[in-house]
């Protein structure tokens, strides 16, 4: 028991995860005093940084660096202890203790979960090619940053937000960019058929070839390098491929230590697992969505970060429950999309002119209810569709639609 | 290496050294200047990282793009004339010493 001598008055929060959850936990408890003790667990090398970078700017510019939340020394002042590339192996409920790669035993009286999700692969193809990227990490983006100087034409296997982030990135850099979606359209799983609509013509416009539709099946790997992919039956020279075909959540350690998962550590709306001694927040949980109470888990910033503030209510025994509207963004060169509340396929869809014919919104109603706004260059929409969202008030279709109104006139 | 000076909403002052191309929000949370959210990351997302500008360093700033004045109608604490987001102001030598006010709130 190393680290196990906590002061008496101290009841140690053990917090386990780099990302935005995790740096949002410790944020939170700073602001609430409760700074002292506790001990944040990471499995990277890096303290908590910001990830939404990683596929845009930080690939397109050699010198940029990564973006800490913090530094070293806001969390030494604060009295957290950090555990750099030192991953947790293993949960003891009972003795309430975190077990970490090194060998450390951190005890807990608290435990919070924040282990996010994992990109995922394409199953049958080897682990370590030279020239294949999951991007997930500052280590797989300073990867694919050096790989995108020397090759010559990048494929993105996956239409989605971070497969369409890094082709319009490496397009910015003068690579030619190839984006292969399985389904029938862009972003199935994100944003209506409207918007993916104008998202695949802008592309197209600006010279990326984006095919959707496709069957991405054997491949054909050389030394430590894929060579080629078959797309419809056609085997094709690979560069450089990205893989952006959705994400896992991170929930092993978790699984192993007895608490419920199911597409994600199953958390209530204060985010308490099935030990009530253990919290998750963050893309790694499955949470009961506040309207419906149907179970959702969310891969985003707005969740890891408003999650890890209800959590810290919890900690601080002044429980808040987790309601916030859900809210995203995705930027595409250009293209600059901002969805507001959870789209439904039951969703009557309208249309809202913006200033320009590349700025539109798309407003969806449920049982005559705005359910959800998806802005395409209008921030100003996207923002004022938040606070309508968050304040219920709902405003009828025509009402809404009018653009000669500015949308935040009805907040 | 240019210098930002932060007023911070408790009224001490916070002078803190970055490098050139860096963004005003990225030396603020290098810094651990809380009063400083930035929740998108600098992508002029969230209008979370306001500041107002000390007017005499104003006209030394590039121009707010579309996007950035759209998200300036959104801040939390009030919209001044010379509100910006900091993520978008990026250092160089000629910015050295500029001054910039935290508000109150972000969220």
């Amino acid at each position: 028991m190393s680290e196990a001598d906590f002061g008496a008055d101290t009841a140690p929060i053990v917090i386990v995860g780099g990302g935005h959850a995790a740096a949002q936990v410790c944020a939170g408890l700073v602001t609430a005093g409760r700074g002292a003790g506790v001990h944040l667990v990471c499995e990277e090398p890096e303290l908590p940084y910001q990830r939404p970078p990683l596929s845009k700017a930080f690939l397109k510019q050699p010198q940029e660096a990564l973006q800490h939340h913090r530094p070293e020394s806001w969390f030494a002042d604060a009295g957290i202890t950090v555990h750099l590339a030192d991953p947790a192996v293993a949960i003891d409920r009972v003795e309430r203790s975190v077990r970490l790669q090194s060998g450390k035993h951190l005890c807990y009286d608290r435990l919070v979960l924040a282990t996010g999700a994992r990109g995922r692969r394409l199953s049958h193809l080897p682990d370590g090619l030279q020239n294949v990227v999951v991007l997930r990490s500052a280590a797989d983006a300073v990867r694919l940053r050096e790989l995108l100087a020397h090759e010559g034409h990048l494929t993105v296997v996956g239409g989605g937000f971070i497969g369409l982030e890094v082709a319009a990135s490496a397009l910015a850099l003068g690579r030619t960019v190839d984006v292969l979606e399985s389904a029938p359209r862009l972003l199935m799983r994100s944003v209506s058929p409207e918007v993916a609509d104008h998202v695949l013509q802008t592309h197209r416009a600006n010279g990326m070839v984006v095919r959707v539709g496709v069957a991405v099946g054997g491949f054909r790997i050389g030394a430590d390098r894929l060579e080629t992919l078959t797309v419809d039956g056609v085997e094709t020279p690979v560069d450089l491929l990205v893989l952006g075909i959705g994400a896992v959540p991170e929930h092993a350690l978790a699984s192993a230590a007895g608490l419920q998962c199911d597409n994600g550590i199953v958390v209530d709306e204060f985010m308490q697992t099935s030990d009530p001694a253990v919290l998750a927040i963050g893309d790694c949980t499955n949470f009961p969505e506040p309207t419906t109470g149907h179970r959702l888990r969310l891969e985003s910033v707005q969740n890891a970060n408003d999650q890890a503030k209800a959590a810290v209510a919890t900690l601080c025994a002044a429980p808040q429950p987790y309601r916030a509207v859900p809210w995203f963004w995705s930027e595409q060169g250009s293209l600059r999309l901002q969805m507001a509340g959870l789209g439904s396929h039951d969703a009557t869809r309208f249309r809202r002119k913006g200033s320009s014919d590349a700025s539109f919104s798309v407003l969806h109603y449920v049982a005559g209810r705005l359910a959800s706004v998806e802005s395409v260059n209008a921030p100003l929409d996207h923002m004022a569709a938040r606070k309508l969202l968050e304040t219920g008030r709902n405003v009828a279709p025509e009402i809404a639609c009018e653009s000669s109104v500015p949308l935040k006139a009805h907040v | 290496m240019p210098d930002v000076v932060f007023q911070l909403p408790d009224g001490r002052e916070q002078r803190v050294s970055g490098q050139p191309g860096e963004s005003v929000m990225q030396i603020a949370t290098a810094a651990g200047i809380t009063g400083i959210v930035a929740e998108c990351g600098g992508s002029a997302m969230c209008a979370t990282c306001h500041v107002y500008v000390d007017p005499q360093w104003l006209g030394r700033l590039s121009p707010p793009l579309a996007n950035e004045l759209e998200m300036l109608e959104c801040t939390a604490a009030e919209r001044l004339p010379n509100s910006r987001l900091s993520c978008q102001i990026k250092l160089s030598d000629v910015l050295d010493g500029i001054a910039v006010r935290i508000p109150d709130r972000q969220q």
